[in-house]
C-alpha cells in the first residue's frame, strides 16, 4: 500500500493556525505513507496537478488530502485522482479548516489537532476500498409546484427548453400575489398588464400541464425518477364544460370571505377570483354553499346553461412521473392580529399593505376608488407603517421583507395620483431601496409626490371620533408625533404559507424557523436544495421581488435542465448494503430510514430479507446503527473503517 | 366554596382610598371570598422605594409575604402598585437563590418561597364564576355608560400581569359585564395616569389627568372604573385642578370596580362611600330610589 | 471617540455594568423609536427613550446619568411591551435612576426630594403616614401651598389620619434599613 498525503495551507486561513510542514512531517511517519508534502491552495489548477503527478510519480494508491471540509472539495479531489487514475473512492479528505483551524486560535494546539485528523484520513484510506458508481435512466419531465410569477417564469423556460412540465397551483387560477397588485415599482407598469400574457402563454403552451386547484400530496423516489401524487380538489364544476361566463355567480346567494382581495369586499360560494384567470373557471367552496350546508338552493345549477354544475363531484389522486421538481410556492401576507398596540382588526380603517392594493386596483372591490373600509370616505392624511411582521423580533420574525419599502413608496405614489390633495405620512426605520432604479424611485416619491417620510416606529394606535391617532416619533428630531389619519396601512411582511413545512417534508427539503426553504449554499447555490433534482424560485425560498422571483424561476429551470440534459445519472456508491446472510429480517433499517430506501425481499425459501434501493439511499447511515447483526453496512463507511478512525484518535 | 386570601390592603387602602377598602371586603364576602388581613403588614414601599434601592423594596414585599406564609394562604392585594411589588419581590426571590438569600439576610423571619400573589383584579377575573357575579345583582345598572380604566400597572409589566394580554387587557370589562352596564371602548384604557408624581411635579399629572377625562367624554362614559388607588385620586381629586388649570368642565365620577359591584349587588352609596369622592356620583339611570333604599 | 462638547470619552465598563442589570446588550437596539413614540412622559425629557439607549450604545455615562428623564421615567413599561427587541427599557431606567442617585445627579431636587420623604416616612412607622408626608415635603421643598387646592376638601371627607399608623415591627423595619446601611458601607 503507497499512501500519499496532501497538506493545504488555504492561503492563510489553515496556514496561520496550523504549522503546516510539521503536519508534514508528522504525516510521512505514519504507516504506508510513502509521500507527503504541503502547498498552498491544493484546489487550484496546480493544487490539483501536484496531486495527480505524485500519484503516478509515486505509484500512490491511496490519497488522503489535508484541507477544507468534503462538502465543498471533496468532488474536486476525487475528479483529479481519478484523472491520474486512480479510483475516487480512495480518496479521504482530512478537515483541519473548519474543524481545526478556523475554531482554534492556539497554534501548537491546533498543529497537534490537525496532525490526528491526518493520522485519522491516513488510517481510514488504508480500509477504503475500490468503490464504482452505477448509473441510471432519468425521466425527462418537469413538475412545478406553484404558480405565482416564479413558478410560471419556471415553466415557460422547462417548456422552451423542449420538456413536458406539469405545473401544480393549490389555488383556483394562477398568478399568485402579483395579481392581486395593482402597479408595479419601480417602473409603475400595471401589474396585470405584465402578467397576464404570461399567465395567458401557461395556458396554450402544449408543453405544459396547468393542474389549477390541486395540491402535491406525496413524492417519492429520486432525482431523475420521482413518483409524485397529485390530488385534484373537487371543484364541483365541470371545467371542461365551464366557459367563466360567471352567470351562476350572479345568482349564488352565499356571500363568503374573499380571499382574492384579502378580505375587501366579499365574493360567493361559487367565484372567479378575478376577470383575467387562468384558467377561467368557476369553483364551488363547499363550505361555504348553501345546498352543501342545508341541502337546499342548487340555483348555480338552474342558471348554467351548459351544465357544468357538477355537485357529486370528488377528489381524485392523480400520479405523474417527473426527473425534476421547481418548487414556487412563495408567501403569504403576514397577519398583523399580533399588532394589538395597531388595532388591526378592531379598528376598519387599519388596513394591510396587501388589501389597500386591492383597493388602488381597478379591477379591485371598489374599483379603484380609494375609501375608507368604515365609512367609504375618501381619505385625505394617509399613514404608512413599516416592517409590521418584518425585523421584530418580539413578534417572531427578525428578518426584512425586502419587498416592503420599496411597495410603500409605491403606494404613496398611488395615493398622491388618486388623491391629489391627500398627504401621506410613511414610518420607517431604514429605507431599503437596494435594486436597479430603486433609490431614484424613492427620491420621486419624495421629491415629486410629496410622500412624508417619518423616521421612527408607530407605537400606537386607537380611534378619537372619526379619526385614528397615531402615535409615532421622529427619531431624527427626537420628538414624539401625533397624527391624526384618515386610513393607515400596514406595509406587512412576507412570510411563508402556512402549510409550507409540511410540502417540505414531502420533498424532504429543509425550511428554516419561518418557514422559508432552504437552500444548499446561500451564495453560490441558491436555487438548489440538499435533495438533489428539487429546485426552489421566489418568494419561498426568501423574501423577495418581482425582479429577483423571475430571475429565480428561470435560474430554477436553467438548472433543471442542465440536470436532464443527461440521459443517465451517476448514482453516489456510497450507499447501504445488506449482507443477506447476516439479515434477520427485523427490518428496524425500514423503520429508520427517512428516504424508503428499504424494500422487504423474499428468498427462495420464504424467508424475508432487507434490501436496499440504491438509487434512493442517500447513504446517511441510519440503517448501519439500527441493525442489530451488523448486516447492513454504508460503503465508504464500514464498521472496519470508522473503528481504523477512532483508533487512530485514541492511539 | 369559600376562597381565602391573606389580604394585603396597603397603605393607600387605609387613608386616601379607604372606599376601596371597604368596597373590597363588601363585595369579597358576597363573593365568598375571605379575606384575612396580614397582621402588622407593613408598606411595600410602592414606586419611591425601588427607586431609591432596589434591595430595599424587595425587603419590604419580603416582610409581608413572610408574614402571610405563616398563614399559609396566599395574598392578595387591590393596590396595583402593591401587587407589583410584592409579585416582582416573590417571583425574583423564586428566580435566583442567591437573591433570596441576602433579603432573608436583612429580615427577622425569612421567607420560604411559599405564597402566590394575586392582585384583586386577577382574584376577580379567574377565581369568580361569571355566573356567581350574576346571581349577587340586584340592581343592574342598566344604562350607565362604563370605561374601564387599568391604568399602567394593572396591564404591565407583562410578567407581573401574565393572566391577561398587556395591549388590551379585558378583565375589568368582562367583570362588569354581568352588572348589567354599558361597556364603552375606551382607547386610553391603559395609558398610565402619571400618579407617581403627584407630590412633586403636579404639572406633569394634570396634563395626563386632562387627556384621560377628554377621552372618557369623547366615549360618552358616565363614569370611569378604575382598580387603583393612585387612578382614582389623580382623576378624582385632581378633576378640579384639571378644570381650572385647562378650561374644562369635567365632571366624571371616577369609580372603583367594587363600588360599582357594590351598588348592583344592593348596597347603598353609604356603605360604599361613594360620598367621599370629590365628584359625586349621582346618575344610575333607572335605579334611583334603589340606590338609596339599597341598605340591606 | 468623543461627541462634539464632550469632555469624557466611552464608557465601556458603566455600559457593561448597567447591561449586566438589565439582561440585554444595548447593541440591540436599532433606534425604532417605537419606545419613545407612546411614551407619556417623553414630552418631560430632555433626552428620549431611545436617545438614552443611543447614548449608552455610545457610553456616554454622564450625559446618561445627568439625563432629566431617568427623573420623569413613571416606570409604566409602555416602552418596554412595545420594544421589537424585547429591551427592557423601563428597568434600564430604573436602574440608571438608582446610578445617578448613587453618584451625586440629581436632575430633579423636587422628585428626589418627594421620594426620599417617602421612604423616610416607611423607614420611621413601617407605614405611609400620608399628611405627614405631604406636610414634611411641603415644608422641605419651600413649596407650602403645593396641593393646597385640595388639601382641605381632603380633610373633609374624613379619610385622612391625623396621627401615624406604627406598626409593632416597626424595629424589623429599621433593621431592615441598618443592614442594608452597613451591608453597602461593607461593600465599599
Ligand atoms: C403589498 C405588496 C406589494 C408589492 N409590490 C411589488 C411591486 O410593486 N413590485 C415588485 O417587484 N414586487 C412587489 N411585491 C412582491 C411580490 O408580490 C413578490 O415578489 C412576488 O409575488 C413573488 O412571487 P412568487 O411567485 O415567488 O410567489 P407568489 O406570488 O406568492 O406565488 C406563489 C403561488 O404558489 C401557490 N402555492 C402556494 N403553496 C402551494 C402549494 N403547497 N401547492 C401548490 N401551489 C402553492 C400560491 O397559491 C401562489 O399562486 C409586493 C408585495 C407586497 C406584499
Ligand atoms: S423592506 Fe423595508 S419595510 Fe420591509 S421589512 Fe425591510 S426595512 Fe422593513
Ligand atoms: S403602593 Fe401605595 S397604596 Fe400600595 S401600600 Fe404602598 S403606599 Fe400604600
Ligand atoms: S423600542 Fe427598543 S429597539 Fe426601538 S428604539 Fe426603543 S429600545 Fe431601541
Ligand atoms: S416606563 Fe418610563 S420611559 Fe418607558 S414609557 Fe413609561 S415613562 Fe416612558
Amino acid at each position: 500500500m503507497r499512501i500519499g498525503v496532501f497538506v493545504c495551507h488555504c492561503g492563510s486561513n489553515i496556514a496561520g493556525t496550523v504549522d503546516c510542514p510539521r503536519v508534514v512531517e508528522a504525516a510521512r511517519g505514519f504507516p504506508h505513507v510513502v509521500y507527503a508534502t504541503d502547498y498552498t491552495y491544493l484546489c487550484a489548477e496546480s493544487g490539483q496537478d501536484l496531486i495527480k503527478t505524485a500519484i503516478q510519480e509515486y505509484s500512490l494508491d491511496r490519497v488522503v488530502v489535508s484541507s477544507c471540509s468534503p462538502k465543498m472539495h471533496e468532488e474536486t479531489f476525487r475528479r483529479a485522482a481519478r484523472q491520474a487514475g486512480l479510483n475516487p473512492y480512495l480518496v479521504e479528505m482530512a478537515n483541519i479548516r473548519e474543524q481545526c483551524s478556523w475554531i482554534h486560535s492556539d497554534k501548537e494546539a491546533a498543529t497537534r489537532k490537525a496532525i490526528d485528523l491526518v493520522r485519522k484520513g491516513v488510517f481510514k484510506v488504508s480500509r477504503d476500498q475500490e468503490l464504482f458508481p452505477s448509473f441510471f435512466k432519468v425521466n425527462k419531465d418537469v413538475l412545478v409546484i406553484g404558480g405565482g410569477i416564479a413558478g410560471i417564469q419556471a415553466a415557460l423556460d422547462a417548456a422552451q427548453g423542449g420538456h413536458r412540465v406539469t405545473l401544480v397551483e393549490k389555488d383556483q387560477t394562477i398568478g399568485g400575489n402579483m395579481a392581486r397588485l395593482d402597479k408595479t415599482f419601480p417602473t409603475l407598469d400595471c401589474s396585470s398588464c405584465i402578467l397576464t400574457p404570461r399567465m395567458v402563454d401557461v395556458a396554450v403552451n402544449e408543453s405544459i400541464e396547468l393542474l389549477a386547484y390541486h395540491e402535491v400530496e406525496e413524492v417519492k423516489g429520486y432525482v431523475g425518477n420521482f413518483d409524485v401524487k397529485i390530488r385534484r380538489k373537487a371543484t364541483y364544476v365541470d371545467w371542461s364544460k365551464c366557459t367563466g361566463c360567471e352567470e351562476c355567480v350572479g345568482k349564488c346567494p352565499a356571500r363568503i370571505y374573499d380571499k382574492f382581495n384579502q378580505g375587501l369586499g366579499r365574493t360567493k360560494a361559487i367565484s372567479l377570483p378575478f376577470p383575467q384567470a387562468v384558467p377561467k373557471k368557476v369553483t364551488i367552496k363547499k363550505d361555504f354553499c348553501h345546498f352543501f350546508l342545508k341541502g337546499k338552493c342548487r340555483v348555480c345549477e338552474k342558471v348554467c346553461q351548459f351544465e357544468a354544475i357538477n355537485f357529486d363531484d370528488q377528489d381524485q389522486i392523480i400520479e405523474r412521473k417527473v426527473g425534476a421538481i421547481v418548487v414556487a410556492t412563495g408567501y403569504e401576507a403576514f397577519d398583523p392580529i399580533a399588532y394589538l398596540e395597531y388595532g388591526f382588526g378592531k379598528y376598519k380603517d387599519v388596513i394591510t399593505s396587501l388589501q389597500y392594493e386591492r383597493m388602488v386596483s381597478a379591477s379591485g372591490p371598489t374599483m379603484g376608488h380609494i375609501k375608507r373600509p368604515s365609512d367609504g370616505e375618501e381619505p385625505k392624511t394617509i399613514v404608512f407603517i413599516s416592517c409590521v411582521g418584518s425585523r421584530d423580533r418580539a413578534k417572531g420574525r427578525s428578518y426584512c421583507s425586502v419587498a416592503c419599502c420599496m411597495a410603500m413608496a409605491k403606494q404613496a405614489i398611488l395615493t398622491k395620483e388618486h388623491i391629489p390633495d391627500s398627504t401621506s405620512y410613511l414610518f420607517y426605520i431604514d429605507i431599503r431601496a437596494g435594486g436597479k432604479g430603486y433609490e431614484e424611485f424613492v427620491d420621486r416619491a419624495r421629491e415629486e409626490y410629496g410622500a412624508q417620510y417619518v423616521r421612527g416606529r408607530v407605537s400606537k394606535i386607537y380611534q378619537k371620533g372619526k379619526k385614528l391617532v397615531v402615535k409615532g416619533t421622529d427619531t431624527l428630531l427626537g420628538m414624539p408625533i401625533e397624527i391624526e389619519a384618515d386610513l393607515v396601512v400596514l406595509a406587512v411582511g412576507i412570510a411563508p404559507p402556512q402549510d409550507a413545512p409540511e410540502l417540505a417534508q414531502k420533498l424532504n427539503i429543509s425550511y428554516d424557523q419561518y418557514g422559508f426553504f432552504v437552500e444548499s449554499h446561500p451564495k453560490l447555490r441558491p436555487v438548489e436544495t440538499n435533495t438533489t433534482g428539487v429546485f426552489l424560485a421566489g418568494a419561498c425560498q426568501a423574501p423577495m421581488d418581482i425582479p429577483a422571483s423571475v430571475a429565480q424561476g428561470s435560474a430554477a429551470a436553467a438548472k433543471a435542465l442542465g440536470l436532464l440534459a443527461k440521459d443517465e445519472l451517476e448514482a453516489s456508491p456510497i450507499v447501504a448494503s445488506v449482507e443477506i446472510k447476516r439479515c434477520v429480517g427485523c427490518f428496524k433499517c425500514e423503520a429508520v430510514c427517512p428516504f424508503s430506501a428499504i424494500q422487504r425481499q423474499e428468498l427462495r425459501d420464504g424467508i424475508m430479507v432487507s434490501n436496499v434501493i440504491s438509487t434512493v439511499c442517500k447513504g446517511c447511515g441510519l440503517c448501519g446503527v439500527a441493525c442489530p447483526t451488523g448486516a447492513i453496512k454504508v460503503n465508504g463507511f464500514t464498521d472496519e473503517q470508522i473503528l481504523a478512525e477512532m483508533e487512530a484518535l485514541l492511539l | 366554596m369559600t376562597i381565602k386570601y391573606a389580604y394585603y390592603p396597603g397603605c393607600s387602602l387605609e387613608s386616601l382610598a379607604r372606599e376601596y377598602n371597604v368596597s373590597t371586603r363588601l363585595v369579597c364576602q358576597d363573593l365568598d371570598i375571605e379575606l384575612v388581613e396580614i397582621p402588622d403588614w407593613n408598606c411595600c414601599g410602592a414606586a419611591p422605594a425601588c427607586q431609591v434601592d432596589h434591595m430595599l423594596s424587595s425587603a419590604l414585599s419580603a416582610r409581608n409575604l413572610a408574614l402571610a406564609e405563616s398563614f399559609k394562604l396566599n395574598v392578595m392585594a387591590p393596590c396595583p402598585k402593591c401587587f407589583n411589588r410584592l409579585k416582582e419581590a416573590d417571583l425574583e426571590m423564586k428566580d435566583n437563590p442567591d437573591h433570596l438569600r441576602e433579603i432573608n439576610n436583612l429580615l427577622e423571619k425569612p421567607y420560604h418561597k411559599g405564597v402566590q400573589v394575586k392582585s384583586l383584579l386577577q382574584v376577580l377575573y379567574q377565581d369568580v364564576d361569571r355566573e356567581l357575579i350574576s346571581c349577587r345583582v340586584k340592581i343592574p345598572l342598566e344604562g350607565l355608560r362604563v370605561a374601564c380604566y387599568y391604568g399602567c400597572m394593572n396591564a404591565r409589566p407583562a410578567d407581573i400581569n401574565d393572566f391577561q394580554n398587556p395591549e388590551d387587557p379585558t378583565s375589568m370589562e368582562e367583570i362588569l359585564a354581568p352588572l348589567g352596564a354599558e361597556l364603552v371602548d375606551y382607547p386610553l384604557k391603559t395609558y398610565c395616569c402619571g400618579a407617581a408624581f403627584g407630590l412633586a411635579r403636579v404639572d406633569l399629572v394634570l396634563r395626563l389627568a386632562n387627556e384621560l377625562l377628554e377621552m372618557a367624554t369623547l366615549v360618552g362614559a358616565d363614569v370611569i372604573a378604575v382598580a387603583c388607588p393612585l387612578c382614582q385620586q389623580n382623576l378624582d381629586l385632581r378633576q378640579l385642578q384639571v378644570n381650572a388649570r385647562y378650561g374644562t368642565r369635567y365632571n366624571i365620577p371616577i369609580l372603583y370596580l367594587t363600588q360599582l359591584m357594590g351598588l348592583a349587588f344592593g348596597h347603598s352609596s353609604k356603605e360604599l362611600w361613594l360620598d367621599k369622592h370629590f365628584v359625586k356620583f349621582r346618575k344610575l339611570p333607572g335605579a334611583t330610589q334603589a340606590v338609596s333604599s339599597g341598605a340591606r | 471617540m468623543r461627541l462634539k462638547g464632550q469632555t469624557r470619552t466611552v464608557d465601556r465598563e458603566f455600559v457593561a455594568e448597567v447591561e449586566s442589570e438589565i439582561d440585554t446588550a444595548v447593541a440591540a437596539c436599532y433606534q425604532c423609536g417605537k419606545c419613545t413614540a407612546d411614551c407619556p412622559l417623553s414630552f418631560s425629557f430632555d433626552y428620549t427613550p431611545n436617545q438614552i439607549l443611543r447614548l449608552m450604545q455610545l457610553g456616554q455615562k454622564e450625559m446618561v446619568l445627568r439625563s432629566e428623564s431617568l427623573w420623569y421615567c413613571a416606570t409604566c413599561y409602555t416602552c418596554t411591551i412595545r420594544c421589537p427587541k424585547e429591551i427592557d427599557i423601563a428597568k434600564l431606567m430604573s436602574v440608571l435612576l438608582i446610578k445617578a442617585r448613587q453618584e451625586g445627579y440629581v436632575a430633579d431636587h423636587k422628585i428626589r426630594l418627594a421620594q426620599e420623604t417617602f421612604v423616610n416616612s416607611v423607614a420611621r412607622y413601617g407605614r405611609i403616614f400620608e399628611a405627614g408626608l405631604v406636610g414634611t415635603y411641603n415644608l422641605k421643598s419651600g413649596d407650602l401651598f403645593n396641593n393646597a387646592d385640595i388639601g382641605p376638601r381632603l380633610l373633609a371627607t374624613g379619610k385622612l389620619r391625623f396621627l401615624p399608623h406604627r406598626i409593632k415591627g416597626r424595629r424589623e423595619i429599621r433593621k431592615i434599613f441598618d443592614r442594608l446601611r452597613s451591608s453597602r458601607k461593607g461593600k465599599r
